[in-house]
């Protein structure tokens, strides 16, 4: 929250950029093999857990535990099949990308929706408003599961994806991330000469401010279906194990009597190898938003 | 053209409507219709936009919330025919309830160590980034790898790597000629796993957003402190930490929130524990208990009103650290 009160440092970030590179000799060198070093250790050490867990999945597992193999085995196939018959591993990874999807564009549609509302349309008790929507970010909603679980069995929507979907259509921070957007990339002016040439307000949003917050949706977007992707505690409340989520189907295949190492480590590999194409894909533009939301709040 | 539109500057994006007998094409029925229409598009359409929100908040947020406080006064059994109104019964049970304040300090704990390290390497972590790096992106998307990694995944992966007997922390602790350690039965030791998981995951994360606040700070300032001779670590604690503050108590915040709730690590540490958090609750969190509580010994009561409890704590120490980031803000400007 305070560095709402940051705005100005925002342009200060892509004002100092291209004076970067004349400045170098002045107040930073390029840096030695210490902080290369540094940040190569830290990175394997990010890794690692990733390395690992592929590790014992592609490994027998009594084989395993008798001593520990540095490289990866020929066994990978084998327990990954034995996940697909544990597990429903498809419709599990199937119901993800559904309710991950359904959220990721809800959100961003009603977040710039509101946000464009907040950030460029006058009305009555805008102020007080924005207020509240900021004020919600602060209640965690994790806390109001037990009304939300009974009255998810009563309408008898437990079991259903559409209890996990519902609750996420829009948030709090959607809406306050772009109306920050869109109050400094729309201008008025554009907004103004829509309007006279007779948009419509809808007309207006559809055509002048929509193609113009394209980044900062995309941001949203890649964080809200990360988000949601990574939901458990309310996926497990309100789902059973026939019709779970990613993150539900993982849970089931650890809690057994008898724990598995290679069987569950291949679920976990096999479960995040989307996500890592995700991130090798968009990684950039994640990293991009990260530095720009930041300073935004 | 006959139709005079000027618009009010600061009144916003609001066109007037056409006047009546400024024109002559459109006959005085429709007009006056499409000019209703405008208005009512004016008038109306902002609170229409903001709908969803405020509706979707008002029955999956603020509702339940309600709703929790008002069970949390009865003996609420999942199931159960009547339910029998017990006042503040709940509260003063909870707050004689050893293993509620057994899990409330564990949380507080595993909230310590995970955020006080974690922030300083963060810190760390982004004045490394912040020197000029070959191939920036790069390094940044490798710090940012353990954010993006499901959460239940990397659980199960770190409950193993700190498995007792073959887990591969304690190969390495054996290796540096210390004894194994039993990471899941030690109430201390189970606390700095969970936190280990806790800092791997959000560290790079922090380091970026602390990162951009960096990039923020005007170079001028280092500048005019290299020309008076201000050595790098100087430079550091006098320029870079002070105009910080903000940032990291944003961070802080945030880290709060989030670290007050904690729950997929702990319930999955140890497959054989479940929500129990280990055989005498060692590890087990607030959250986590109220897992316990509403859905497995489903009295429905007696989790709302620790659900409540720890509403009441997360906003007081927000509260504070809201307070704390006004003050510090103010006092970094002048």
């Amino acid at each position: 929250m305070a560095t709402i009160t940051d705005r100005p440092s925002a342009t200060g970030t892509r004002g100092a950029k291209p004076k970067r590179s004349k400045a170098v000799s002045l107040s930073e060198r390029r840096p030695g093999f210490v902080v290369y070093g540094i940040l190569i250790a830290f990175i394997l050490g990010s890794a690692f857990p990733f390395y690992w867990s592929f590790l014992v999945a592609s490994h027998d597992d009594a084989k395993f535990t008798a001593d520990a193999p540095l490289l990866p085995g020929g066994n990978f196939f084998h327990n990954a099949g034995r996940v697909l018959d544990t597990i429903p591993f498809w419709k599990a990874l199937g119901n993800s990308v559904l309710v991950s999807g359904t959220v990721t564009v809800s959100v961003v549609v009603l977040s710039t929706l509101a946000g464009f509302a907040f950030a460029k349309l006058r009305f009555k008790g805008r102020g007080p408003l924005m207020v509240f929507v900021v004020a919600t970010l602060a209640v965690p909603t994790q806390l109001g599961i037990i009304p939300l679980y009974m009255a998810m069995a009563e309408y008898g929507w437990s079991g259903t994806l559409g209890a996990v979907i519902i609750p996420n259509l829009v948030t709090a921070f959607g809406v306050f991330w772009m109306r920050q957007y869109i109050a400094d990339a729309v201008p008025d002016e554009l907004i103004e000469a829509a309007r006279m040439d007779g948009c419509s307000m809808i007309r207006t949003f559809w055509h002048v401010c929509l193609p113009a917050v394209r980044p900062a949706a995309a941001m949203l977007g890649i964080f809200t279906f990360m988000t949601s992707w990574n939901d458990f505690l309310w996926p497990l409340i309100v789902l059973n194990a026939d019709n779970p989520t990613m993150q539900v189907a993982l849970e089931k295949l650890q809690s057994g009597y008898y724990v598995d190492n290679s069987l569950v480590l291949a679920g976990t590999t096999l479960a995040t190898v989307p996500i890592l194409i995700v991130f090798l894909v968009l990684g950039r533009q994640i990293v991009a938003g990260i530095m720009q939301g930041a300073v935004k709040g | 053209m006959t139709t005079e539109l000027s618009v009010a500057r600061g009144r916003g994006a609001e066109p007037r409507p056409p006047r009546r007998d400024d024109n002559d094409d459109i006959g005085p029925a429709k007009l006056s219709w499409r000019y209703r229409l405008t208005r009512l598009d004016v008038k109306f359409s902002p609170y229409i936009y903001i709908a969803p929100f405020f509706v979707l908040f008002a029955v999956v947020g603020l509702f339940p919330l309600l709703y929790t406080a008002y069970i949390s006064l009865f003996d609420w059994e999942l199931g159960a025919d009547e339910q029998e109104f017990l006042g503040l019964g709940n509260y003063t049970e909870l707050l004689a309830d050893s293993q509620f304040w057994n899990a409330m300090v564990n949380t507080l704990s595993i909230f310590a160590i995970s955020t006080i390290p974690q922030i300083i390497i963060a810190v760390l972590l982004a004045a490394l980034l912040n020197t000029a790096l070959r191939g920036r992106t790069g390094w940044r998307m490798g710090v940012l790898l353990p954010y993006v990694a499901s959460l239940v995944a990397l659980t199960i992966i770190f409950g193993d790597l700190f498995g007792v007997q073959y887990g591969t922390v304690n190969n390495i602790v054996e290796w540096f000629g210390f004894d194994r350690i039993d990471w899941q039965a030690d109430r201390w030791w189970s606390h700095v796993a969970i936190a280990t998981m806790v800092n791997w995951r959000w560290t790079g994360y922090n380091a970026l957003i602390v990162l951009a606040a960096m990039q923020a700070i005007p170079r001028d300032v280092y500048e005019a402190a290299w020309v008076d001779g201000a050595s790098k670590v100087r430079q550091f604690l006098s320029i870079t930490l002070p105009m910080l503050r903000p940032t990291l108590i944003f961070v802080i915040v945030t880290s709060t929130i989030g670290g007050l709730q904690i729950f997929t690590e702990p319930l999955l540490f140890s497959p054989s524990a479940g929500a129990n958090g280990g055989a005498t609750h060692q590890y087990q969190t607030v959250v986590l208990y109220m897992y316990q509580s509403g859905f497995q010994s489903l009295d429905l009561g007696y989790a709302s009103a620790m659900a409540w409890v720890l509403f009441i704590v997360v906003i007081a120490i927000a509260g504070i650290n809201f307070l704390l980031t006004r003050r510090l803000a103010s006092s970094g400007e002048a």
